[in-house]
């Protein structure tokens, strides 16, 4: 510590930053090393079954950096992400407000939860069905089936978020007469936010699965699509690469852009 | 002023408060002196427009209310300088000018630079207090409601922020409504004792405390505190006596006249 430093106590915002960047990438290696378990098992299964049932990871990812380097992956994996992100952007926003909206007052809450049950129940395949109907093949069908299946999980996060604040808070803020969007932002957002996050979470892996199967099933561009190709022509490495890519990217977003965000938003919680 | 007219209030059925009558000039602390279940907590909601009443009115002239609460209900997201600095920042002041005010207040108020960054579950539940009464004081308020929040604080904690508070009431002449079951607390700060009992909330007596703050030792406050405690209407209102008319009521007034507390 310098003593031309006015405050000696504690570090600056940057280091401070810095230290927090580093921790979290060191805190990676457990979940590498976890990841690493995975793909011993899997390995040990491949030599077990073979190449044409279960390809193991070495093939996998030679074949998907072989469909990278002809171009094939990269257009459809980007179809794929902009129709997943689309309808969970849609159902966050969506969900989230709702949530919070049902989660300010009781009777509300009382009417909305079962019909969160039902949708949550609903499968996903259902929805598609009705998708094709309403819809067609385009785009709308896959955006609009992510974002049903998201729906009632981002809303049933949010809405215990609001319903569980602390009612001696929202006194306080009455009392000190916080502006609407100072208790929106300083007192409820806060509150919800580890309720939503993890809602976000569960909701961002339903994305990916349900836009591949809406993919497969309807449309003729998309990581769906592909693995459909694939599948008929009995190509079990390029489809497991296919799903390996999908993987990746669902690993990257949760761990690159949640989860950070998370970190940031929850750090009272840590320290 | 705050004037209270008639004040009534019902949760459903049960009637928690009836009949209300008071008022509070500008500069005057008053204490709200009872057991548990009198209703004084929902007076002081009330006041502070957290509730709305059954029956009567609530006239207060008082435009910048502060509140504290029994738990120091500090917001866990927010840092102490945050904290203090929230009525602040619901009144449009800008970051660096709220932060700069909060910070001077919580020098005086005890809290060392180091503290200031910190959440709330890092600090002691003293600290907490002191930032809950920073938070209070900050908004520079016209009308100060406190609501027991020392009651569970050590003793030399409790006397360290009442000077505090002390100090503040004085620079600033805020009018200030407390409730306590400390009688001692009571005597000590205020002005005025008004004593409340319950089934349903009403009030009894009141107890004029001339004596000027700074005269007020320790010595005079034991004094006085123990008077109170063998009137009829305290030991009635806190249930100390089985058979209440086994107190004679106008000796118990002579002799707290003679403590120096006119009844």
């Amino acid at each position: 510590m310098s003593p031309a430093s006015i405050d000696t106590t504690r570090p600056g915002r940057l280091p401070r930053a810095a230290g927090a960047v580093l921790g979290y990438l060191w805190s990676g290696w457990g979940a590498i090393a976890s990841l690493m378990l995975f793909c011993a098992v899997w390995e040990w299964g491949a030599q077990v079954y073979g190449s044409l049932i279960l390809p193991g990871p070495l093939e996998t990812v030679q074949r998907l950096a072989a469909m990278f380097a002809q171009g094939d992956a990269r257009p459809e994996l980007a179809i794929s992400a902009r129709r997943a992100l689309t309808g969970l952007g849609l159902a966050l926003g969506v969900g989230s407000l709702l949530g919070f909206v049902a989660g300010r007052s009781l009777t509300a809450a009382i009417i909305s939860r079962p019909l969160a049950t039902v949708l949550l129940g609903m499968p996903p395949i259902a929805w598609l069905v009705l998708a094709m109907l309403w819809f067609g093949m385009g785009d709308a069908t896959p955006v609009f089936t992510v974002f049903v299946a998201c729906l009632p999980v981002v809303f049933v996060g949010a809405l215990q978020g609001a319903r569980t604040l602390d009612g001696g808070l929202r006194d306080m803020a009455r009392a000190y007469r916080l502006p609407w969007r100072m208790t929106l932002t300083d007192l409820y957002l806060p509150h919800m936010a580890s309720y939503l996050f993890p809602s976000w979470v569960t909701a961002l892996g339903a994305s990916w699965k349900v836009v591949v199967m809406a993919e497969l099933l309807t449309t003729s561009d998309g990581v769906g699509a592909a693995l459909a190709v694939s599948r008929a022509q009995l190509d079990t490495p390029t489809s497991m690469g296919w799903i390996l890519a999908v993987l990746g990217l669902l690993l990257a977003f949760e761990y690159l852009c949640l989860e950070p965000l998370k970190r940031t938003v929850e750090r009272w919680r840590v320290s | 002023m705050l004037r209270i007219e008639g004040l009534t209030h019902r949760y459903g059925l049960t009637e928690v408060l009836s009949r209300v009558n008071l008022s509070l000039p500008a500069g005057q602390t008053l204490a709200l002196v009872g057991p548990s279940g009198c209703g004084k907590s929902t007076l002081l909601h009330l006041v502070a427009g957290l509730l709305v009443p059954s029956e009567g009115r609530i006239d207060s002239q008082y435009r910048n209310a502060a509140c504290m609460f029994q738990q120091a209900r500090l917001m866990p997201w927010k840092n102490a300088i945050d904290n203090i600095a929230l009525g602040l920042k619901a009144r449009g002041m800008p970051a660096s000018g709220r932060r700069a005010r909060a910070a001077a207040l919580a020098r005086t108020l005890g809290l060392d630079d180091g503290d200031l960054p910190k959440f709330p579950q890092e600090l002691s539940g003293g600290m907490q207090s002191r930032v809950a009464l920073g938070r209070a004081l900050a908004i520079e308020p016209d009308l100060l409601l406190l609501d027991e929040p020392f009651s569970a604080l050590d003793v030399g904690l409790k006397l360290s922020l009442y000077r505090l508070l002390r100090a503040e009431i004085a620079a600033r002449g805020t009018a200030v409504l407390m409730i306590t079951h400390d009688l001692m607390e009571a005597v000590r700060l205020a002005d005025r004792i008004v004593m409340m009992a319950p089934d349903p909330g009403r009030m009894v007596h009141e107890f004029p405390l001339e004596r000027p703050q700074a005269l007020r030792d320790d010595a005079w406050v034991y004094q006085t505190t123990g008077t109170l405690m063998q009137a009829a209407e305290v030991r009635l209102g806190f249930g100390l006596d089985e058979a209440p008319a086994a107190a004679t009521p106008m000796a118990e007034a002579q002799a707290a006249r003679a403590a120096g507390c006119a009844v």
